[in-house]
């Protein structure tokens, strides 16, 4: 049996995590990088790392993932890493031939201290090229700190405020979300009229069309121009706080943007807040073509919302994913009962606020009582559900241990997802995404009481 | 001129067979800036040592190594499941100034008291290294403390590529079996060196000797747990199947326990067919080798024509190899063969020189033998070549696909087992699934053939 987790709970100080429900930063870093044109990451480090992050990348979304390596030897993190990565720039530069080099740090040159900085200033880099950085210790916070730190690393870079007078155009960031999801955001936006900046933007990058060529850069991503620009934009909008939230702000500081914190539009009632800040961005009623999709998604779950009602979920993943599905799990009429990240609540060095007080205030609201954790990992996780069992469990890939152990419906969400395919393509986010969860979520429902169900009980309308 | 030196730095990694009789460079560090599709020191010590299925495998480190290795490799267990959790410490930045060794010691005393374990391996991680936390020390206290193995695994991952991983690994692996009282030897009994037991792999090869009257007393580390690694010292012969991960214990227990090693390579009829033979010989017994001959008359009776059949499916067809280790790109090369597929471009990631050396004996003239390539790399001998099959690893298949390449993993991803005579024919089957799928017709862009690489219906 592939269950070690024992039902007994017991405070556990060690601080040691078993079955980890977040990775490292680096690997957000390099997937946020990856959201820019002929932009290619690059891991300043040891080559294991590198080569991890590009693994499971490339285990999730099933396309090459590509990103370069200081190699660090044992001399380098002796005397420092800044001839490496020296090197490193120049040859990425001459044999890759990337417009942009962003280049992440590993816990390794940040424990030995590397000032990348200075380190870039004194490198050669061709005209007309760029390098720019994020520090990204992975002994603080997850994936989900790497990517909203190489977001703030390209603004700080790049974005700059030239025009007198803001242009008519919106920044959304989109967090880390699939591809899908993001070209769910830019259909919606395009709907609304709106002109706006995607970035990062991973559509035609980590889900490239097979051309039979090997493209090192693919056609996707936000321009560097775009980048820039995102300095003189009217607003910008930050889906999901964790990710998104600290650019916007330093957008604000930097060039004067105002910024707008909006959950990850996951649901009906978060994609409403997405569309209407979109509305009042673009002055503009909402074209039918949007609310005929809404109406759907009502009706849909009008429709189902009896499989749903009382059935008691688990859902575990990344914060701002999370906080989206338990407003719409909530308003399906199920019970979220356990909750739980692995991304620690309020990152070092941001202004976030808690992820547990985000999700207990919507809880109380429903009238729910639920266990909810931030910086937790999925032995608790585990535990709670041995304690008090679900109908459901809702998350990442890791998640299908518990679910075989307990014999629970499991539906995939969020990321990595190694074991399923297809699911990078399409979106969870906006009124399609959430009739796409319906379509999951019930599915996952009903297989499992036809599988369970006795002769007499198995029925062909459900 | 930057770009031809970059570029020239990078040829001295890369040969055709046929130019020049030149030796390859290989066994270097790879080049800062490089897109190397290699993994480090800790890697290597974690594949080898995670198949051991009763160990707790704790990771001191901030998370990601730990994650990332999280139940990767598909080595199958008969008994304990407990290496496919994953354990770690997750320093955080005041461990990280102020030391990691409190925080491993109470990570250890918890798994201790959940999971009572006979077995623990620390591995020590890139940051570990750096803030010089005193693994072995801590080990030794924990181990007296509650009377078990805890072993300190010395991974850092910057003090070399995924086989100083593997040596480090052997070592751990020497201090387990090192018996508690000198163990007698047992007769026709032998250990499994370099099966991790992928998709089964192990057993199958465990059949076979079982058959012949052959003890097989421990597999390194392929579904092997504590107790059976306790009993090592007490065979009278090793056989290697892994070179890059083996060959250094096989020397060690050499050295220091005088069992004698020998190379086998259980990829393919040929190959198999040969060690079996080989095995046999070494033990003399009449009956062993009688028996021997038997299974293999048997055996290949049955696998050869069906092998045969897909040969006549394949003729024409090239493949391209990049794997870990020299060994392994030199068994494919060789049932390529069998199945009627030319090999074309052969690369590993940590080929030793003799390997190559051999895999340049091995290969046909202009096959372009590298060393720790890159992708546009891949991509451009893989083309040039006109390959049709790569053989690679996890971050090679989309780049295979992405060219209209099939491919087939022969890395921890594997779904079949590769190994013995029944092993030899999945691989022709998978080659079959891959090769011949109609996927491939489809790679047209409204009208003409993309790359031409796979001849359409
Ligand atoms: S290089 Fe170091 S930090 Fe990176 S995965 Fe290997 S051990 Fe971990
Ligand atoms: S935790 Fe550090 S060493 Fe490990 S994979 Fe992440 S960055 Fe690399």
């Amino acid at each position: 049996m592939l269950d070690a987790t024992p039902k007994e709970i017991k405070v556990r100080s060690s601080g040691g995590l078993i079955n980890p429900a977040k990775t490292c930063q680096p690997i957000g870093a390099m997937y946020a990088a990856l959201g820019i044109h002929k932009c290619l990451p690059h891991s300043h480090g040891s080559q294991g790392c590198c080569s991890y992050h590009r693994m499971h990348l490339t285990r999730h979304f099933r396309d090459p993932i590509m990103a370069s390596t200081s190699s660090f030897t044992e001399g380098s993190s002796v005397f420092g890493g800044a001839a490496n990565l020296k090197t490193a720039i120049k040859n990425v530069f001459t044999i890759y031939n990337p417009d942009i080099i962003a280049v992440h740090t590993t816990c390794l040159t940040e424990t030995i201290g590397d000032d990348l900085p200075t380190i870039i200033k004194s490198a050669e880099i061709p005209e007309g090229k760029l390098v720019i950085h994020a520090n990204t210790p992975s002994y603080q916070g997850s994936h989900i700190t790497g990517f909203s730190n190489m977001v703030k690393g390209a603004i700080s870079y790049l974005a700059e405020s030239t025009m007198p007078v803001k242009k008519d155009q919106v920044n959304i960031i989109p967090g880390f979300v699939n591809p899908g999801d993001m070209r769910e955001i830019k259909r919606i936006a395009k709907i609304m009229g709106a002109k706006f900046i995607l970035f990062p933007d991973t559509t035609g990058v980590v889900d490239s069309p097979m051309t039979g060529k090997f493209e090192m850069y693919p056609k996707g991503g936000t321009t560097i121009a775009e980048i820039k620009d995102t300095g003189n934009s009217k607003l910008t909008l930050a889906l999901g706080r964790f990710a998104s939230s600290d650019g916007a702000e330093l957008l604000e500081k930097k060039c004067k943007v105002p910024a707008l914190a909006l959950k990850t539009p996951i649901g009906v009632k978060a994609t409403d807040e997405f569309v209407m800040a979109l509305r009042r961005f673009a002055v503009r009623e909402v074209p039918y073509e949007l609310e005929e999709e809404r109406g759907q998604l009502v009706d849909i779950m009008t429709d189902t919302h009896f499989h749903f009602h009382g059935k008691k979920v688990a859902l575990f993943g990344d914060p701002d994913i999370l906080t989206g599905l338990t407003e719409f799990v909530l308003s399906l009429g199920m019970v979220p009962v356990h909750i739980l990240t692995g991304t620690p609540g309020g990152a070092i060095g941001s202004g976030m606020g808690s992820f547990e007080e985000d999700i207990q205030e919507m809880l109380t609201n429903a009238g729910v009582t639920a266990n909810v954790k931030g910086n937790g990992d999925l032995f608790t996780l585990h535990q709670w559900i041995k304690n008090d069992p679900v109908d459901l469990l809702i998350g990442t890939t890791y998640g299908k241990y518990i679910a075989r152990a307990e014999d629970i419906p499991f539906v995939r969400v969020g990321f990595p997802v190694l074991d399923r395919s297809v699911h990078s393509y399409f979106p969870i986010v906006g009124y399609r995404g959430a009739m796409r969860l319906i379509e999951m979520i019930s599915n996952a429902l009903l297989d499992r009481q036809d599988r369970d169900a006795a002769d007499e009980d198995f029925e062909l309308v459900m | 001129m930057d770009t031809a030196q970059a570029i020239k730095e990078r040829e001295l990694f890369i040969a055709t067979k046929g130019k020049q009789k030149t030796s390859l460079k290989c066994d270097a560090d790879s080049i800062a800036g490089c897109v190397s599709q290699r993994a480090c020191v800790y890697c290597g010590a974690r594949v080898v040592l995670n198949p051991i299925t009763d160990a707790v495998h704790l990771v001191h480190g901030p998370i990601g190594c730990a994650s990332y290795t999280w139940d990767i490799r598909g080595s199958l267990s008969s008994g304990s499941e407990l290496y496919r959790n994953s354990f770690s410490t997750d320093l955080k930045e005041h461990d990280v100034i102020f030391g990691g060794e409190p925080k491993l010691k109470r990570a250890i005393d918890e798994l201790v008291e959940k999971y009572q374990p006979k077995l623990i391996f620390v591995y020590s991680t890139c940051i570990v290294g750096v803030i010089g936390d005193d693994l072995e020390a801590v080990c030794k206290q924990a181990a007296a403390k509650y009377n078990i193995e805890v072993i300190p695994v010395q991974s850092s991952g910057f003090i070399g590529n995924k086989s100083a991983g593997y040596r480090a690994a052997c070592d751990a692996i020497m201090r387990v079996v090192t018996p508690r009282k000198r163990l007698s030897r047992k007769v026709n009994s032998l250990n499994y060196l370099g099966d991790f037991n992928l998709a089964g792999e192990a057993w199958i090869i465990r059949s076979y000797l079982e058959e012949v009257g052959i003890d097989v007393n421990a597999v390194f580390t392929g579904d092997s747990s504590y107790d059976t690694l306790k009993q090592a010292t007490a065979a009278s012969l090793n056989i290697i199947q892994c070179a890059g991960s083996m060959n250094y214990l096989a020397k060690k227990l050499q050295e220091e326990y005088s069992i004698p090693y020998i190379q086998v390579s259980f990829l393919g009829l040929e190959d198999t067919a040969i060690s079996l033979r080989r095995i046999a010989e070494f033990f003399g017994d009449a009956e062993i080798i009688a028996k021997t001959e038997a299974l293999i008359e048997r055996e290949l009776a049955s696998t050869r024509p069906v092998i045969d059949r897909y040969k006549g499916m394949f003729s024409g067809k090239k493949a391209a190899v990049y794997v870990g280790g020299g060994f392994k790109a030199i068994s494919l090369i060789k049932q390529f063969r069998e199945i009627g597929i030319d090999v074309v471009m052969v690369g590993t990631q940590t080929g030793r020189p003799e390997e190559y050396d051999t895999i340049h004996d091995l290969a046909d003239e202009g096959t372009v033998i590298l060393d720790d390539a890159n992708p546009s790399e891949l991509e451009r001998f893989m083309t040039q070549q006109g390959a049709h099959l790569l053989v690679g690893g996890v971050k090679e298949r989309p780049l295979a696909y992405k060219l209209g390449i099939a491919f087939i993993d022969h890395n921890h991803d594997r779904k079949h087992p590769l190994s013995g005579f029944v092993g030899a024919i999945n691989f022709a089957k998978e080659v079959h699934s891959t090769l011949c799928s109609p996927v491939w017709d489809y790679m047209y862009d409204f009208g003409g053939d993309l790359n031409g690489t796979i001849a359409k219906v």
